[in-house]
């Protein structure tokens, strides 16, 4: 465990040292703020048409308007984001020799692979830190439910997770980052439209695709429901991931 | 302290290592000699449980490099190549981190940095970021970072390359002190480091194993098959055809004619002194003899003559 730390550690220092993890925090918070604001608009109009309908006024939900379409449009600056934090973390150690050092000193490939994972892990946290002066505003000046709120949170770490392992396995094939950086979106990319097809499928491929779509998944977190079968996805998608990298970095050696 | 055993690495088709097989005993510095692309780095490699052998195998300080990678890299330090640092770190955070993975336990660490950066002479730059060091720094602190956890056994890999004379004196120094607690295996195609630094010498070449001995030994073993120089003042005449015709001789060739003065580089067979027979004749014919004298064999012809030995095998 203290090795996991240990790597976790260095790869945050080096994240927070170079500009990435400068760059990645404050533009993902410039981007959530421009959804946040439109969303805010969104609501507001909704609302005051609501309260003028000739019904008689009408009470609108904010976690169901706003905060839950606000955790999907979440899911737009990771795909572009994540790439970004994970494209460096082996390639980088492979062009430079330093995975020299790592290879071989007393870790456990896993050791390494969960670090960097770890390191990954806390960069995303703080990324996300950011958005909860979003949420404290809406508090502040509204009611909002903090249960749904809490699930969404929990569905856009499970999700960046999956990015991250994903992104950390496609850089452990290569010694090139804008390489890494590039497979990793279009991956990405693919798991998020990999249901649009699924329309012009028959039902049984329809739900196939529907299960593999990565998005998915996200919307009943979004909504405030925890579904174990999302959690199994989510959580098997990450383990897969790290199992490949594993296997990726042990291959290595023996290709040389 | 290591013992390597018909060790063989081969990429896809070609064979980097070929059956290589060698031991180290405790405190001994041995140096790993050959062209580029002989099989030194990857020999190191395998040493240091960075890569597997494909063939045979190898034990570091009592431990199997493949069977128990992590006991073996707990004594292991290696600097490779390229010394690994990381370039947004400053010294002392690289140390530190190399310490923490390295298993220095917490308390020991602060202590374990400063004696290793104290030891490499590296303590001016302890907080300069590894980016903005020079060749010469860099290679120091990749020195510092393998000796971090005192480890049993040093795998350097061209400790020297890239520093001025002055810094490959003082590593070649340090190498030497290290000798002696620590196990060393330092690679290198620069000769003369391996007389002034190692005990014993494996000369490898196109993957093989081709000597191992000590400097001296390797120096006094082709002693037998020895150039003379000799310098001889004949006129017009044709010496180099009478000095063929010596018995012992394999081969002559002239160096320099200066005026009615000749030099020739002799060789004889190997074991035989031929220094009377050439005295003999040139004296009869009624040359000058000026100057008749051996010459002594530096490593690098050694090291010239075992590979191209081994090639004319094959």
């Amino acid at each position: 465990m203290n090795n996991i730390l240990a790597i976790a550690h260095k790869e945050l220092k080096s994240y927070f040292a170079s500009p990435v993890a400068y760059v990645v925090i404050g533009f993902s918070a410039i981007l959530f703020g421009w959804f946040f604001i439109n969303l805010l608009y969104y609501f507001d109009r909704t609302q005051m048409q609501a309260g003028s309908g000739f019904q008689g006024p009408q009470a609108i939900n904010v976690n169901e308007i706003m905060i839950s379409p606000l955790f999907l449009n979440v899911s737009v600056i990771l795909l572009f984001t994540l790439p970004l934090i994970t494209m460096r973390t082996y390639a980088e150690e492979k062009r430079s020799g330093t995975i020299e050092l790592l290879l071989t000193s007393p870790l456990t490939d896993l050791q390494i692979v969960m670090g960097k994972f770890l390191g990954g892990l806390v960069l995303y946290g703080a990324m996300l830190a950011v958005t909860l002066v979003h949420m404290a505003i809406l508090f502040a000046y509204g009611n909002p439910e903090w249960r749904p709120i809490a699930t969404g949170y929990l569905g856009l770490i499970l999700m960046g997770a999956c990015f991250l392992s994903l992104g950390l396995f496609v850089s452990s094939l290569t010694r090139n980052q804008i390489v890494a950086g590039m497979v990793t979106f279009a991956v990405f990319l693919m798991f998020w439209v990999i249901n649009w097809i699924a329309t012009f499928m028959g039902p049984t491929s329809q739900a196939v695709l529907n299960y593999l779509s990565i998005t998915e998944h996200l919307n009943d977190f979004a909504r405030g429901v925890i579904d174990t079968k999302h959690v199994v996805y989510y959580l098997s998608f990450i383990a897969f991931s790290l199992f490949l990298t594993v296997r990726a970095v042990d291959s290595e050696r023996w290709r040389g | 302290m290591i013992e390597v055993q018909h060790l063989t690495k081969r990429y896809g088709p070609t064979t980097a290592v070929d059956d290589v097989s060698f031991r180290v005993e405790r405190g001994e510095v041995l140096g790993f000699l050959g062209p580029n692309g002989a099989g030194k780095t990857t020999t190191m490699r395998v040493l240091t449980g960075y890569m597997p052998p494909s063939e045979g195998n190898a034990i570091v300080a009592g431990y199997d490099v493949m069977t128990q990678p992590i006991e073996a890299k707990r004594r292991t330090g290696y600097l490779p190549e390229t010394p690994p640092l990381y370039p947004e770190m400053t010294v002392r955070d690289y140390l530190s981190f190399v310490a923490r993975i390295k298993g220095v336990p917490r308390a020991e660490r602060g202590s374990r940095v400063n004696a290793a950066m104290e030891r490499t002479r590296i303590a001016d730059m302890a907080n300069r970021h590894c980016a903005k060091l020079s060749k010469g720094y860099r290679q120091r602190v990749g020195l510092a970072q393998a000796i971090m956890h005192n480890p049993d056994v040093l795998i350097l890999d061209e400790p020297t390359a890239g520093l001025d004379p002055k810094q490959i004196n003082e590593t070649r120094q340090l190498i030497k002190d290290l000798g002696g607690d620590h196990t060393v295996i330092l690679s290198t195609h620069i000769l003369p480091e391996v007389s002034q630094t190692c005990h014993r010498v494996v000369i490898i070449n196109k993957g093989r194993v081709v000597a191992v001995d000590t400097p001296e030994n390797l120096t006094a073993r082709l002693r037998g098959s020895e150039t003379m120089f000799v310098q001889v003042d004949a006129a017009g005449a044709d010496v180099r055809t009478a000095l063929q015709a010596v018995p012992g001789v394999t081969q002559v060739a002239a160096s320099e004619t200066r005026g009615t003065v000749t030099s020739f580089e002799i060789n004889s067979e190997t074991g035989r002194d031929v220094r009377r027979e050439l005295a003999s004749t040139i004296v009869r014919q009624g040359w000058g003899l000026l100057e008749l004298r051996p010459l002594r064999m530096s490593l690098e012809e050694i090291f010239l003559h075992l590979t191209t030995e081994e090639t004319a095998h094959e």
